[in-house]
């Protein structure tokens, strides 16, 4: 399995299991606006995953398609981060788990504009103008309930508590993110920490929300080694159909 | 059709204003929000234009149900998208509803504790992958068939909503008749799913265009208004008509015996809709209306802390700008 391939599955990976959670707020949200964005946003990533895991098969040497990826692999084969796995919540976990992320990705993907392959320079540039909308929406969001009433800033500040040992994943660089990085392709995550750090810090401050002490990090996702317990069931859900019926094209 | 039985109100005005504002409408005018118009038009259209959106709302929830098992990525982007719109259309229909004096808010909970309905259609479970195709091409088919004469209706605001509505919706008609084409195609099971929901959802399509004209008491006023542009029988006729030959060739058969082409008056024999079906669904009785009201109702109790968080933080925004000025 070539580094590359297992760069673009974590990519994609990433975007289809939070593009899915997103897909189950569908019609539940607390506003009509909120439902809308929900999806625009599910859209979005599942957009970017047909690009990252499309590109994957084709570095693999298309025996295999991206669906072939998304509905055919099991658990261990899964690359995503474990904070994109974590079940939805309330409204509040589900914004504190995309601002999360989005703060990273836009970091990560205006890195990857400038990638030595040109595939992946090509898809994080059209990525990165619909992430840098998806932050500007969950960071005002985590501001606003933040600051907004006594129940909403404590719902907020339980979620950040609970999904801030998930954050450090995102930062965890190893042999293939070192491989990727001397080949100029992808920056090494942990570069990523520090810019993560001020604009976090930066956000939460305006959220008068607390930024958790200890930064005890879970591990597992990216490297496929332990995900959580939620990966299996959102699986069994999102793979159901093709594979109850495996001879039909839909 | 979104609006289902919807009352016309007596109005009580001025005869010569009444005069005038007819002769407005029948010259083809636009009544626009600050014009004068009766209060009868003006509380019948609130019903229309709510039941509408809340219909679109509502009907995020049966197709909802399958993003998270939608077969493959194209599909679920599709559904997703789809979706979206819908949610889109219920905004701009609340706009419309709210240039006649009524609140979002107003409708909605008028929605949650049932005083007003939303289409009968939605109470109707999707359980298979087909009935995504089946929903986008017999519901949305008969949703356009009533919404493309509305958007030459008489009050501006709705008509307009109207045209950016229609447009969409056709591009989910051809998705869903894309989905059955592809099933109808695929494998033994695959065909068999397709004519099941077709099966399911033919007559409940069918009820969506409302009672037959022969007992539609409403419809009069509305008409006389250019709110409703067509009788329900006309709709269902033209539907039906438009409809067979597609499932025909699909491969599938339409669940009714006694569909016949019927030379004389250029278009099909069906049979009706048991209305004894609607009128149950209508009353609360269709095999999902708890879940559906329950789900939406679960929806606003649970989001009122974020509607509360956000108002909160808006207003100390305001305080603080003031504050500084």
């Amino acid at each position: 399995m070539s580094a590359l391939f297992e760069f673009l599955c974590r990519q994609g990976d990433s975007t289809l299991i939070l593009g899915q959670r997103l897909g189950e707020w569908c019609g539940h949200a607390p506003a009509l606006e909120e439902d809308i964005a929900l999806a625009n946003v599910a859209l979005d990533l599942i957009g970017q995953t047909q690009m990252w895991l499309g590109l994957a098969t084709e570095v693999e040497g298309a025996v295999r398609d991206a669906d072939d990826l998304a509905m055919r692999r099991d658990v261990w084969d899964f690359r995503n981060l474990l904070l994109v796995e974590q079940p939805n919540g309330d409204f509040g976990q589900t914004t504190m788990r995309q601002w999360l992320f989005d703060q990273f990705h836009v970091l990560q993907l205006e890195r990857l504009c400038d990638s030595a392959d040109d595939r992946v320079a090509a898809i994080a540039a059209k990525a990165v103008k619909e992430v840098r909308y998806h932050l500007e929406r969950s960071s005002g969001t985590v501001i606003a309930l933040g600051d907004g009433t006594e129940e909403s800033h404590g719902r907020m500040q339980a979620a950040l508590d609970r999904l801030w040992p998930y954050a450090g994943e995102m930062f965890e660089s190893d042999a293939i993110d070192a491989e990727l990085a001397e080949a100029g392709i992808a920056p090494e995550p942990a570069d990523l920490r520090a810019p993560w750090d001020v604009a976090v810090d930066a956000t939460l401050a305006e959220a008068t929300l607390t930024r958790p002490e200890s930064d005890f990090t879970q591990t597992g996702g990216r490297s496929g080694k332990r995900h959580s317990e939620h990966l299996g069931h959102l699986l069994a859900q999102m793979q159901w159909l093709p594979r109850a019926y495996p001879d039909a094209r839909w | 059709m979104y609006a289902q039985m919807i009352k016309s109100e007596a109005t009580g005005d001025d005869p010569e204003k009444l005069a005038a504002f007819q002769a407005r409408i029948d010259a083809g005018e636009k009544i626009e929000p600050k014009d004068w118009m009766p209060e009868g038009y003006r509380k019948t259209l609130i019903r229309q234009i709510g039941q509408h959106a809340h219909s679109e709302i509502v009907g995020q929830l049966p197709e909802g149900n399958w993003i998270t098992r939608a077969p493959s990525l194209e599909r679920k982007a599709i559904l997703l998208a789809k979706v979206q719109d819908e949610a889109g259309h219920g905004l701009y229909l609340y706009g419309a509803a709210e240039t006649l004096g009524v609140s979002r808010d107003e409708l909605t909970e008028m929605l949650l504790d049932g005083r007003m309905k939303y289409s009968s259609i939605f109470n109707y479970p999707t359980l298979t992958w087909a009935d995504m195709g089946a929903v986008g091409w017999l519901v949305d088919g008969a949703a356009i068939m009533n919404q493309v004469p509305l958007q030459r209706t008489s009050y501006g605001p709705y008509a307009r909503a109207m045209v950016r509505i229609c447009k969409e919706e056709s591009f989910h008609q051809r998705q869903g008749f894309h989905i059955m084409m592809q099933m109808a195609k695929g494998t033994e099971a695959q065909r068999r799913m397709a004519q099941d929901a077709l099966d399911r959802f033919w007559y409940p399509s069918l009820m969506m265009f409302g009672p037959s004209d022969k007992d539609s008491v409403h419809s009069a006023q509305s008409m006389k208004w250019r709110i409703k542009m067509n009788t329900n029988d006309e709709l269902r006729q033209k539907f039906v008509d438009q409809t067979v030959p597609q499932a025909e060739y699909l491969g599938l058969t339409v669940p009714d015996p006694d569909l016949a082409w019927n030379e004389e008056k250029g278009g099909y024999d069906f049979t009706e809709p048991d209305w004894s079906e609607f009128h149950d669904v209508l009353r609360g009785n269709g095999p999902c209306n708890r879940e559906r009201l329950e789900a939406r109702n679960r929806a606003w109790d649970d989001g009122a802390w974020v509607r509360e968080g956000m108002m909160a933080h808006a207003a100390k925004r305001r305080a603080a700008k003031v504050a500084a000025e």
